[in-house]
């Protein structure tokens, strides 16, 4: 029972953010048509700009969250509209363009990593903060992780309500569905793309952000992340927010009971898990 | 021999998220015929081609064809039991000549075709359209009614018994429609068995033996040309539509 | 045989690039009696490039599936060769990656090539990572190692080796390019659901097309892996190898079979050079070309040429003759 709760309560933490990652890529290939190979690392610069502020100037984590989010916010958007939009005018169709933007990707990824290499070294990097435990009932569980769960489902519900309740929420979904026709109907689309590739930068800040409390990080770790967030995508569905959420808390708990087992199974059980998914279900758990 | 059933759909259900698409549909294509399918914009017209085509999986019901179920078949089996068939808006290959678009049909249309019998029935097929002007030229520099021509060409070259025109003249001026109804007739003239989607209606009255009419996915009609244009129901949906 | 015929002797173009192929394989060959003993080691890596970029544009090339799992086929061919390459001889072995390099291919294939769209660029991006944390794992929990010793050979003999193999590959490239199987490559890339109501096994086409173009980096992959001296899963599977020949093919234009060839040259020659003389800014650089290539030269150097050549005509006549496409 004591495991058992353990799992379920640690495989929660490592889900949401998860389910946090995956949501900032889902966006961005949901409306933008990007499969964002560079995302990982816009995770690890968060990471990183949370652990100079913590450690340097002795700010609170949280406020990475209001100076890393609105950076990544603003990188992504000029990339967007300067490099993608470029990609975008010449593909002839959006086959082309995946193709195409997938190796734009690749050399900002390894543009972006490698600056961040110069800058902090490859050693392993991170900071303590909040390392006490917490007792839920019979189980122990790290003060750091509980709270990344409290925020990162805030960030979540917050996301959510955005994309239901607001306007430029609607126009997203829109865009989401059908670029076309939600062009026609006065949907500025271009914009839009610019917008949700941004927001899918500012998702990966936050999870920089929240993951640099729980655990250390390299500036080579970025392509776990991405890899992470490709599963749970293809999990959740390709452009399903609900599903990107629902497929990390999933594959979460799945991640965190293997590895009680043995961590070093785990990317192997994750990658079977979309072999399987790919035979049986290729939508996706909540596709259409 | 002309009453010969060719095509049998039964029960044809198509259903995509909520909406049904193709409801139940019950057909036959005859022997030597040119069958018209109409209805509005977003009928189901072309699921209904891209369900006989095994384009796209079924959901319930099948379509046997010459009497043999091909539901479930890949379209490059479907093709090789000898139905072609065009799409609404060409699918051809941009990067090659109207030539080589012929001979791809030609070449893998028919099961161990040799080399030298694809060159030969390219050249007819192409003669027999009346492309010869264009043979060399790349596809995206052809015009329109062209590029719908190319179409059948290369599906005609896969040797059919049965063509799937969907909308061969959308888009098409007066003139260039008359040359696609004279190329239909041509074609069926062959023995070829037509089944076509179509909005032109003087084409459709013109050339057509039959008619079935889809609405909603559902057949609500079937009949001559003379029945469906006396028909109440085929009216209103039509004046409803305008 | 009439495919071998029209491949190679069908017209004056085809012969002239048999003759041509044959005297830079020859050329090739004898190259090591000249050089000194560095310049081998040089050449199998850089004729390893060339396979790997040649080999990714026979199914991705064609048909415009993008294939991310180069590094997986060459890292497997690499993790092959050290766990038998000391007892077995290297070109035994090499047969025996392609072989297995083939099979994973086709089993990604038939999972994945089935549906259309970005599907399978994601299942093949997450291979080279899969083989290596698996392969990491299966050595610590079972071996209690990381990594495993390879057999050296000499600079020549890897030469060889995997000029034999580019040798293999170069013929296969040429009549598959004449071939039925070719075409039908050519039409699904062109038009899959075209290709398909013509008559083409879209399916089955597109997962044979997949495993070839996985064997020859499998094989290289073996070949290589002996003069690196030691292996584990984190140096045999590096992402890096899956984004190179795309980039290598792209940069040299996917048009002709040379494109690919003179993009991986010249790749690996600038990429010896910035290694060198400029380490830390290397990978930075690399990334830079890649999205300017990407988004400057689509259609690669040999694009550039091709307009380049028309502008002239354009200008000598006043019109354009040649395709600009």
């Amino acid at each position: 029972m004591t495991l058992f709760l353990t799992v379920l309560i640690n495989g929660c933490i490592l889900g949401s953010v998860y389910a946090l990652v995956a949501l900032g890529l889902n966006t961005q290939y949901g409306v933008a048509h990007i499969l964002n190979i560079a995302h990982g690392e816009f995770i690890i610069l968060s990471a990183f700009i949370t652990m100079t502020l913590y450690a340097g100037a002795g700010l609170h984590p949280l406020v990475a969250l209001a100076v890393a989010g609105p950076i990544v916010f603003a990188i992504s958007f000029v990339l967007h509209r300067t490099l993608y939009k470029r990609v975008k005018d010449m593909s002839a169709n959006i086959g082309e363009f995946e193709g195409n933007a997938i190796l734009v990707a690749f050399g900002i990824y390894f543009i972006v990593q490698n600056l961040m290499r110069d800058k902090w070294g490859s050693a392993t990097s991170g900071y303590q903060f909040m390392a006490f435990p917490v007792r839920i009932g019979p189980a122990d569980i790290a003060a750091n992780n509980l709270f990344v769960l409290l925020w990162a489902v805030v960030i979540c519900v917050v996301y959510y309500l955005f994309l239901m309740r607001t306007r430029t929420g609607k126009a997203i979904r829109a865009a989401a569905q059908d670029a076309g026709a939600a062009a026609l109907l006065g949907v500025k689309i271009n914009t839009i793309m610019a917008l949700c590739f941004a927001i899918g930068g500012l998702l990966a800040a936050f999870a920089g952000v929240l993951i640099s409390m729980k655990e250390p990080f390299t500036t080579v770790s970025g392509m776990n992340y991405t890899t992470i967030a490709f599963i749970v995508v293809v999990l959740g569905g390709l452009g399903n927010v609900k599903g990107a959420i629902l497929g990390g808390f999933i594959l979460g708990i799945v991640g965190y009971a293997v590895s009680t087992y043995d961590t070093g199974m785990m990317f192997a059980v994750f990658y079977l898990i979309v072999l399987v998914l790919l035979i049986v279900r290729p939508k996706g758990l909540l596709g259409r | 021999m002309s009453n010969n059933v060719l095509i049998q759909g039964i029960g044809l259900t198509k259903r995509f998220g909520g909406m049904t698409a193709v409801n139940c549909v019950d057909f036959e294509l005859r022997d030597g015929e040119i069958l018209g399918l109409i209805g509005p914009n977003g009928a189901g017209k072309s699921t209904l081609f891209n369900l006989i085509s095994g384009f796209i999986p079924t959901d319930s019901g099948e379509t046997a064809f010459l009497g043999k179920k091909i539901t479930g078949l890949t379209p490059n089996k479907v093709c090789h039991l000898g139905l072609g068939r065009t799409f609404q808006a060409a699918k051809n290959f941009p990067d090659m000549s109207l030539r080589e678009n012929v001979r791809m049909g030609a070449l893998f249309g028919v099961p161990d075709q040799t080399y030298a019998k694809a060159e030969t029935e390219t050249d007819e097929i192409i003669a027999y359209i009346g492309l010869g002007k264009y043979a060399g030229t790349a596809v995206p520099d052809i015009p329109l009614a062209g590029q719908k021509q190319i179409e059948v060409a290369r599906a005609l070259a896969t040797k059919p018994k049965v063509l799937l025109l969907d909308e061969l003249m959308a888009g098409l001026n007066p003139a260039e429609v008359d040359e696609a109804m004279a190329l239909v007739k041509k074609i069926r003239g062959t023995g070829v068995t037509v089944l076509l989607i179509e909005h032109v209606m003087k084409a459709i009255m013109n050339i057509c033996d039959r008619i079935i009419v889809l609405h909603h996915g559902a057949l609500i009609a079937e009949g001559t040309p003379e029945q469906i244009g006396s028909n109440k129901e085929v009216i209103e949906i039509y004046l409803g539509e305008v | 045989m009439e495919l071998i015929k029209t491949a190679f002797f069908g017209s004056t173009k085809s012969k002239v690039q048999l003759i041509g192929v044959i005297a830079a394989l020859v050329i090739l060959f004898l190259s090591p009696q000249f050089l000194n003993t560095y310049m081998p080691n040089f050449l199998a890596k850089l004729i390893a490039y060339v396979v790997l970029s040649l080999s990714w544009t026979i199914f991705s090339g064609k048909t415009g599936y993008i294939s991310l799992a180069s590094a997986a086929f060459y890292g497997l061919g690499m993790y092959i060769e050290a766990l038998f390459g000391m007892n077995i001889p290297l070109p035994v072995v090499m047969v025996f990656a392609a072989a297995v390099a083939f099979a994973v291919a086709f089993g990604v294939g038939v999972v994945t090539l089935r549906l259309r769209g970005v599907y399978f660029t994601i299942f093949t991006f997450g291979l080279a990572l899969f083989l290596q944390k698996s392969i990491l794992w299966i050595e610590v929990k079972f071996f209690h190692t990381k990594g495993r010793m390879v057999l050296a050979y000499s600079n020549e003999a890897v030469f060889y080796c995997v000029l034999v193999v580019f040798a293999i590959l170069i013929f296969v490239v040429i009549l598959m390019n004449k071939s039925r199987f070719g075409l039908a490559l050519d039409c699904i890339g062109q038009n899959e659901d075209s290709a398909q109501h013509i008559g083409v096994n879209t399916t089955m086409t597109k997962v044979l097309a997949f495993a070839i173009s996985a064997a020859p980096a499998g094989a290289v992959g073996a070949a290589i892996g002996t003069s690196i001296g030691y292996v584990d899963p984190d140096i045999a599977f590096n992402m890096l190898l899956s984004f190179l020949p795309v980039l290598m093919a792209i940069f040299g234009g996917m048009r002709s079979m040379y494109g690919p060839i003179v993009g991986a040259v010249i790749f690996f020659v600038l990429q010896d050079y910035l290694m060198r003389e400029y380490a830390n800014l290397y990978m930075i650089i690399f990334g830079a070309v890649m999205v300017v290539v990407i988004l400057f030269m689509p259609k690669g150097i040999f694009g550039l040429v091709d307009k380049a050549i028309a502008k002239r005509q354009r200008n000598f006549d006043g019109e354009v003759i040649g395709d600009v496409k």
